[in-house]
């Protein structure tokens, strides 16, 4: 079977503020983008893997780690895990970034 | 009887330890003034590399703090210096055009650095590394220069040299001979070291003689005998120390390279005494605390009169303090003809063992990866302890034989703990059973180990964990602010103060904190810290917490509620129009009414913040943050029949002379107008309750989680003095609590006692109002700025959709 790959445009890098989530919704998908202080950009699915839920996106970003702004615990931005002693996993996105553009890849 | 006179020039390590030595024996037989060059108490001169290196902060190497001083009634002249002494009428004279009189006069002026004789050492840029001043030149030097050259490859260099990389320059030694630490280490054992120090960034210049410093007032490079040159923003001379002995020679006290002084440290001229890194003795001049100590119990005694034992003179051993670098050395160093070495070289674990042998006593240890063995084996040395029949087996033991290290359980009761101060095991063990001594600093203030240079703190921590036990870790813990750094609240705000820090990222680079970026705890904390020490201080809107990044309350389904501001709970039909009618546009789905008086809309987009805000035209009520929440108020004189004062109008007022204020947690204020109270100013942290004549204040209360009856603070006439008491209240509240600390908890844990007695102080009030007025200053309605500013909306306020087609 085939897989198709599908890049999504969804900011310019210019554009992304460091260190300030943003929300994005493609399609179905609720997305945190976060721009790193190290350059790097990083998208999580938007929603918080407490059991009570709520956003991430406006959670505060330390190095490659976001806070849920809601239950205060810290998740990996690079793949997602959610760090001692609480314990889940967050959805992560491949983010491409070509040039200035940044997309989501499904 | 009559205290004699008892004068000291020099605050620093052996001199204040000598007054220590003589009030341990007899408090009361001196009148003591000390005169101290440097504008400081008596701190650890040996641990500025640990500051220097981010491993130490300023309070902490404070050894004797100016309350010991006052405490003992020690006269101390601080930042002033001894200019002339005349002998024959016994008198001291200062730069200050102080004259003191002596019965006892203890010289105790310590070294200077050596400053090499060549061109262009005055240039600005060029400093030794001695004091607090020199260590503080080196970390501003930091933030604003990358090149930094050290001059010398000794202890002193290197902890120098060690300490600039960490605070990010570029670093280049310069030594003149062809291995670093020459005095200390052999060829082998240097190598190892420079290999060690190279990989953590620092570059050599090996066998480099400096001619010249370049550079027209600041210095901008140097210049090699070989004719090479480099550049420089820093020069740090570190080419060894020369004693301090100008005052002495000048004075006519009689100076070879230091101050010459008997086995009772007594100069020729009578009265007058010589400790420390200034004095000569039996031809020996000393640069490391240990022996000076040994010298200021020696001198102590004989002061008081007991001369019963002799300084004959020490033999020392030295570390250095760069972190990753375990090494020591002692005795002799380099064999010869009369020596016999025992060396193991393991270049596998990167350790290196040598001792050195004259009839069957170790002369000379170097000890490098690994020093375990470095207090056993020293022992053996200074004890001239015949080995010929332990000899070999000495490096290679199995694991799980090693008979001492930090295997304290084992460790003979003589064997000694601390080099420094020579302190055994057995002495601190029985301090810490017979004092009930908890934590290392008690063991340090009962017993002096672990106060100088540090190194043998984990060895005393083992000890005393061994000892109690289990009670140890109960008791060993401090508060920290945050997982992020080993610094409580308290010293952090000391810290930041001291070492003049204005930002968070400048915070977390100086004091070494463990994570990139800080946590949720700490970011926000400093971020106010900074607002609190800085009027001027421009917020860091990333390092809040969600609600007050957004000026608004996030609900747990990620939409937040609206609260305008409606002062003292009083408002018009005209607000109330325009509620409604966003309530309508915006479907809100809740409308309600707060405890603190206002109106609430529950359930909106975080797209549609600056939208609703434009369509309120009302600022916002700061619901969500930690600063002045609401004034509730009762209607008072204007309608009530009961009211004595107009409880709306003092309310509306406090309101707004105090919103938007940074504070550690959220304030609630009321206004009554009779002691009916109908504002319950009795649970608001400040509460004002009007009375015939006047108003009275209430501090402290609380109606939440920890509830509390406030305290009453004051009573005052006029509407002018309740502002001028609650606004200085306030200030004080933002200077002394712990982030997060609401005013009930800090009211207790301060005292209100204690914060009556500061808000009486008619000047006290004044600078408190002036600071608070000059921080309000710095805020603006956040919504309107978010309504004004198309980049706050795009930064904060935004959500992209796009369609797409994801098949
Ligand atoms: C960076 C550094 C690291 C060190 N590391 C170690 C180590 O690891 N281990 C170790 O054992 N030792 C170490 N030392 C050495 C140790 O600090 C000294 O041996 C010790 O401080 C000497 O004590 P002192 O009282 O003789 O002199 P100081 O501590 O220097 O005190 C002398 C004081 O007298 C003052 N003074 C001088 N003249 C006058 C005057 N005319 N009037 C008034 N005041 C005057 C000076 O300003 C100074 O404050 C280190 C030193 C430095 C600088
Ligand atoms: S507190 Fe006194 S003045 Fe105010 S409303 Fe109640 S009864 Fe009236």
């Amino acid at each position: 079977m085939n897989k198709t790959v599908t890049r999504v445009l969804v900011a310019k890098y210019d554009e992304l503020p460091v260190r300030v989530g943003q929300a994005i919704k493609i399609g179905e998908h609720e997305i945190a983008l976060f721009r790193l202080s190290n350059g790097d950009v990083r998208a999580l699915e938007n929603k918080s893997p407490h059991p009570k839920g709520g956003v991430l996106s406006e959670g505060l970003v330390s190095g490659e780690y976001v806070f849920c702004p809601l239950y205060d615990w810290k998740i990996s931005l690079i793949d997602g895990k959610v760090q001692e002693p609480d314990q889940g996993q967050v959805k992560t996105y491949q983010v491409e970034i070509d040039g200035d553009h940044v997309y989501i890849v499904f | 009887m009559e205290k004699r006179k008892l004068v000291m020039v020099g605050n620093g390590m052996a001199g204040v330890r000598t007054i220590e030595e003589i009030l341990k024996i007899n408090k009361d037989l001196f009148d003591i003034t000390i005169f101290g060059k440097e504008p400081y108490p008596n701190y650890n001169r040996i641990q500025l590399s640990n500051v220097l290196q981010g491993e130490a902060t300023w309070d902490e190497i404070i050894m004797n703090g100016w309350n010991w001083y006052k405490d003992h009634h020690i006269q101390l002249h601080a930042g002033e210096s001894v200019i002339k002494i005349d002998v024959e009428q016994k008198r001291v004279y200062s730069d200050r055009g102080r004259v003191v009189e002596y019965d006892e006069l203890i010289l105790a002026t310590g070294s200077l650095p050596f400053i090499l004789p060549i061109p262009g050492v005055d240039k600005q840029g060029v400093i030794g590394f001695r004091d607090i001043q020199d260590c503080k030149t080196m970390i501003e030097a930091a933030k604003h220069y990358k090149k930094a050259v050290v001059i010398g490859a000794g202890l002193l260099g290197l902890e120098a040299a060690s300490g600039l990389v960490k605070l990010g320059m570029q670093v280049d030694v310069v030594h003149l001979m062809s291995h670093i630490m020459e005095k200390q280490l052999d060829a082998t054992a240097a190598q190892m070291l420079q290999k060690e120090l190279e990989a953590q960034g620092i570059n050599f210049l090996l066998e480099k003689e400096t001619v010249a410093i370049l550079g027209d007032e600041c210095v901008k490079g140097l210049r090699f005998k070989d004719g090479t040159e480099i550049e420089a923003d820093l020069v740090v001379m570190a080419a060894g120390i020369v004693p301090n002995v100008r005052l002495a020679k000048e004075s006519g006290i009689y100076v070879n390279r230091g101050i010459i002084v008997n086995d009772y440290l007594e100069t020729n001229i009578p009265n007058v005494y010589a400790v420390g890194e200034c004095t000569e003795h039996r031809e020996i001049v000393y640069g490391l605390v240990a022996p000076l100590y040994e010298q200021a119990k020696v001198l102590a005694e004989n002061l008081c009169g007991i001369r019963e034992k002799r300084y004959e003179g020490s033999v020392v051993g030295t570390q250095l303090k760069v972190s990753g670098v375990d090494l020591f050395s002692a005795g002799e160093i380099y064999e010869n003809q009369t020596t016999k070495a025992i060396k193991v070289h393991n270049e596998w674990n990167g350790v290196y063992k040598k001792v050195l042998i004259r009839d069957r006593r170790i002369v000379g240890i170097v000890l490098y990866g690994d020093t375990k063995d470095s207090t056993r084996l020293f022992r053996m040395m200074t004890q001239k302890q015949d080995i010929s029949d332990m000899a070999e087996i000495v490096f290679l033991q199995a694991p799980g034989q090693e008979a001492s290290g930090n295997n304290v359980a084992a460790m003979p009761d003589d064997e000694v703990i601390c080099g420094c101060n020579g302190v055994t095991k057995g002495t601190i063990a029985s301090a810490i059973q017979t004092h009930n001594l908890t934590t290392v600093e008690q063991v340090g203030a009962c017993t002096n180990a672990g106060r100088s240079c540090g190194r043998c703190k984990s060895l005393i921590a083992h000890l005393l964990e061994h000892t109690l036990g289990d009670a140890f870790y109960q008791t060993a813990q401090k508060e920290t602010l945050c997982a992020c750094t080993d610094l409580s609240s308290g010293e952090l705000v000391a810290e930041i103060r001291e070492k003049g820090l204005t930002s968070i990222k400048e915070i977390m680079n100086v004091l070494g904190w463990k994570t990139e970026e800080g946590c949720s705890k700490c970011r926000p904390a400093l971020n106010y810290f900074l607002g609190v020490l800085y009027p001027e201080y421009e917020d860091d809107r990333d390092s809040r917490l969600v609600n007050e990044k957004m000026h608004a309350n996030i609900q747990k389904d990620g939409t937040y509620s609206v609260v305008p501001r409606m002062y003292g709970g009083v408002t018009t039909a005209s607000d109330l129009r325009k509620i409604a009618d966003v309530a309508e546009k915006y479907n809100v789905p809740l409308v309600k009414l707060t405890g603190g008086q206002r109106i609430a809309l529950f359930g909106i987009k975080k797209e549609d913040l600056p939208n609703v805000w434009a369509d309120l035209e009302i600022p916002s009520g700061y619901a969500y943050g930690k600063t002045l929440r609401t004034v509730k108020t009762c209607v008072g004189a204007q309608f009530c029949r009961y009211g004595t004062q107009d409880s709306m109008s003092l309310g509306i007022e406090l309101e707004k002379r105090f919103e938007r204020l940074d504070t550690p947690n959220k304030v609630k204020m009321g206004v009554s107008a009779c002691p009916r109270n109908c504002a319950e100013a009795g649970i608001k942290d400040v509460g004002i309750v009007g009375v015939d004549g006047g108003w009275e204040i209430y501090v402290g209360g609380n109606g939440g989680t920890d509830l509390r009856a406030a305290d009453l603070l004051c009573k005052v006439k006029t509407e002018e003095e309740v502002f001028d008491i609650v606004g200085a209240y306030l200030q004080y509240y933002r200077e002394t609590a712990k982030y997060l600390e609401r005013t009930s908890k800090w009211i207790e844990r301060v005292g209100l006692d204690h914060v009556k007695e500061v808000l009486c102080d008619e000047e006290k009030r004044k600078e408190l109002n002036e600071r608070l007025y000059r921080t309000l200053a710095r805020y603006e309605d956040p919504w309107k700025k978010a309504i004004e500013d198309e980049t706050i909306r795009h930064r904060y306020y935004t959500k992209r959709s796009i369609v797409v087609n994801t098949k």
